[in-house]
C-alpha cells in the first residue's frame, strides 16, 4: 500500500467516491462549528466592535491561498518527475479554488479595512504581495485554458508553476524592502505578543480546519470532472475514429 | 554558440521592426506621461524613476514574442533542438541577443529621457547602472515566458500576463535604486538584489525555457 496508488485514475476515482461524502460533511461541520461559534458566542471586541469577526474568513481562505499554491507546486512535481495524471489534475483544479481563496482574502479584507484603517486598499507588503499572488494564479489558469494539448499544457503549467514560485517568493520580501506595513503582526503566532485573544482563537481554528476540508472537497470534486471530462474525450475521439 | 549569437544579432539588426521598435516605444511612454499627469517639474522628478523603469519593462515585453516564434515557425529551432548545442545554450544565447538589441540600448538611451522626465542630477549614474544590471533579468525572464507560449495561436496577451508579475521584484529594486540614487541615499543595496536576481535568471532560466520549449517541440 503506497501513495503512489491513487495515481491510477481508477483507483483514484473509487477511493474519492467513498471519500468525498465525509470529507465534505466534515467540512460542513468543521465550518459550521467556528462559524456560529465564531460569530454568535464570540466577545465584540473593545476597539474593533464586531468587525473583528471577519478575522473567520479572512484568515482561514489568506492561508489557504498560499497552501493552494504550494499544493500545485507539490503536484506539479510529481507530475514532471512521475507522470502521473492525476497530480497534473488535481494541481489544474486547485489552481481557480486557490484564485477564488485569494479573492475572498482580499475582498474581506477591504471589508474589514474601510471601517478600521479608513481606507479598502493600501499598498501594505501583505496587501500587495497577496494580489501579486492573485495575478500568479491568473497566468498559471490562463496557461492551462490556452494549450490545446492536454499533455503539453501539463508540462508548461508545472514549470510555470515552478518557476512563479521562486518569483512569488522573492516577489513577497522585495515587496517588503519597497514598503513598509499597517497589517497586523501574523495572528496565530505562537508569540504572545502578536497572538490573537483566545477567545477569539479557539474558533478561529475550526473555521481554518473547515477551510483546509474544504479545499480538499473541492479539489477532489474538482480533479473527478477533470477526470471524467478527459474520458469523455477520449472516448469521443475514439468513436470519431471508428474504433467503438 | 557564437555562430547563433551572430545569426541572431544580423536578423535583429536587418529584418528591420524588432531593434528600433522598443527603443520607440521606451521613447513614446516617456512623452506621453509628461502629457498625461501635467508638465509640473517637480511631481515628474518624482515619478521619473518609476515612469522609466516602467517604459524599460514594456519596450522589452513588446519584443519578447518573437524571441522563439519565427524559429518556431519555419522549423529551425527543431534544428536547434537536434543540434549538438544544448537548448539550454540556445535559450541563453536568444536572451542574451535580446537584451543586446534591447535592453542595452534601452539602458543607453535612458538618460536623454531622463532629462524628458527631469530626472534628479543625482540619479542619472544609478539609472544607467540599474537598467544594465536588470534589463538581462527582464531578457531572461522573457526568454522563459516565449518558451512557454511559442506554440500558441495569440501567445501575446498571454505572454504578458505570464511574464509581467515575474517582473515584479526587478521592478521595485530598480526603481527604488535610481529614486535612492536621484535623492542621494544609498543606491547600492537594490542596486546590489537587482544584479543577483539578474544571475540568479541567468543561473536557472534557461533550463525551465529549454523544458518548455522541449515540451513545445514534442
Amino acid at each position: 500500500m503506497s501513495i503512489w496508488e491513487y495515481a491510477n485514475p481508477k483507483k483514484f476515482m473509487q477511493t474519492s467516491t467513498w471519500a468525498l461524502p465525509w470529507v465534505s460533511g466534515l467540512a460542513v461541520v468543521l465550518l459550521a462549528v467556528g462559524l456560529i461559534w465564531g460569530f454568535f458566542f464570540t466577545p465584540e471586541d473593545y476597539k474593533q466592535g464586531s468587525t473583528v469577526k471577519i478575522i473567520y474568513l479572512h484568515v482561514p481562505s489568506a492561508m489557504m491561498a498560499v497552501s493552494a499554491w504550494f499544493m500545485m507546486l507539490v503536484g506539479s512535481l510529481i507530475w514532471l518527475i512521475r507522470r502521473h495524471h492525476v497530480s497534473a489534475l488535481a494541481a489544474k483544479a486547485a489552481a481557480p479554488v486557490g484564485l477564488t481563496f485569494t479573492v475572498i482574502g482580499l475582498v474581506t479584507g477591504a471589508i474589514w479595512g474601510q471601517p478600521m484603517w479608513g481606507t479598502w486598499w493600501a499598498w501594505d507588503p501583505r496587501l500587495t504581495s497577496f494580489l501579486i499572488l492573485g495575478l500568479f494564479y491568473l497566468g498559471y489558469i490562463a496557461l492551462w485554458a490556452a494549450v490545446e494539448d492536454a499533455d503539453t499544457a501539463a508540462d508548461l503549467t508545472s514549470v510555470l508553476c515552478i518557476v512563479g514560485s521562486v518569483f512569488a517568493f522573492l516577489s513577497r520580501y522585495a515587496v517588503l524592502f519597497w514598503n513598509q506595513g499597517l497589517h497586523q503582526g501574523a495572528s496565530l503566532s505562537v508569540d504572545a505578543e502578536q497572538h490573537v485573544s483566545n477567545v477569539y482563537a479557539f474558533p478561529l481554528w475550526f473555521c481554518i480546519a473547515g477551510f483546509l476540508v474544504l479545499f480538499v472537497t473541492l479539489v477532489l470534486l474538482r480533479t473527478r470532472t477533470e477526470i471524467r471530462s478527459r474520458r469523455i474525450r477520449a472516448l469521443m475521439s475514439r468513436e470519431r475514429a471508428g474504433v467503438l | 554558440m557564437m555562430a547563433l549569437l551572430q545569426r541572431d544579432l544580423r536578423l535583429a539588426l536587418r529584418a528591420g521592426g524588432g531593434f528600433g521598435l522598443g527603443l520607440a516605444f521606451f521613447l513614446m511612454v516617456a512623452v506621453l506621461v509628461p502629457l498625461g499627469v501635467g508638465p509640473e517639474g517637480a511631481l515628474l522628478t518624482r515619478i521619473a524613476p518609476g515612469i522609466l523603469w516602467i517604459g524599460a519593462l514594456l519596450a522589452c515585453l513588446l519584443s519578447l514574442d518573437r524571441m522563439f516564434a519565427l524559429d518556431f515557425e519555419d522549423g529551425a529551432l527543431d534544428l536547434m533542438a537536434v543540434s549538438p548545442l544544448p537548448l539550454e545554450g540556445v535559450v541563453a544565447m536568444k536572451a542574451l541577443a535580446h537584451w543586446v538589441v534591447t535592453g542595452l540600448p534601452l539602458a543607453l538611451m535612458a538618460p536623454v529621457l531622463g532629462l524628458l522626465l527631469s530626472l534628479a542630477p543625482g540619479g542619472y549614474v544609478w539609472l544607467v547602472a540599474a537598467l544594465v544590471l536588470g534589463t538581462p533579468a527582464l531578457s531572461l525572464i522573457g526568454s522563459f515566458g516565449a518558451a512557454l507560449t511559442v506554440g500558441l495561436k495569440r501567445g501575446g496577451l498571454i505572454l504578458s500576463l505570464i511574464v509581467l508579475p515575474m517582473y515584479v521584484p526587478t521592478l521595485i529594486f530598480g526603481a527604488e535604486a535610481v529614486r535612492r540614487g536621484a535623492v542621494g541615499g544609498d543606491a547600492m543595496v537594490p542596486l546590489l538584489l537587482l544584479a543577483a536576481i539578474s544571475l540568479g535568471s541567468a543561473a536557472i532560466l534557461p533550463f525551465a525555457a529549454a523544458a518548455a520549449l522541449r515540451a513545445n517541440l514534442k
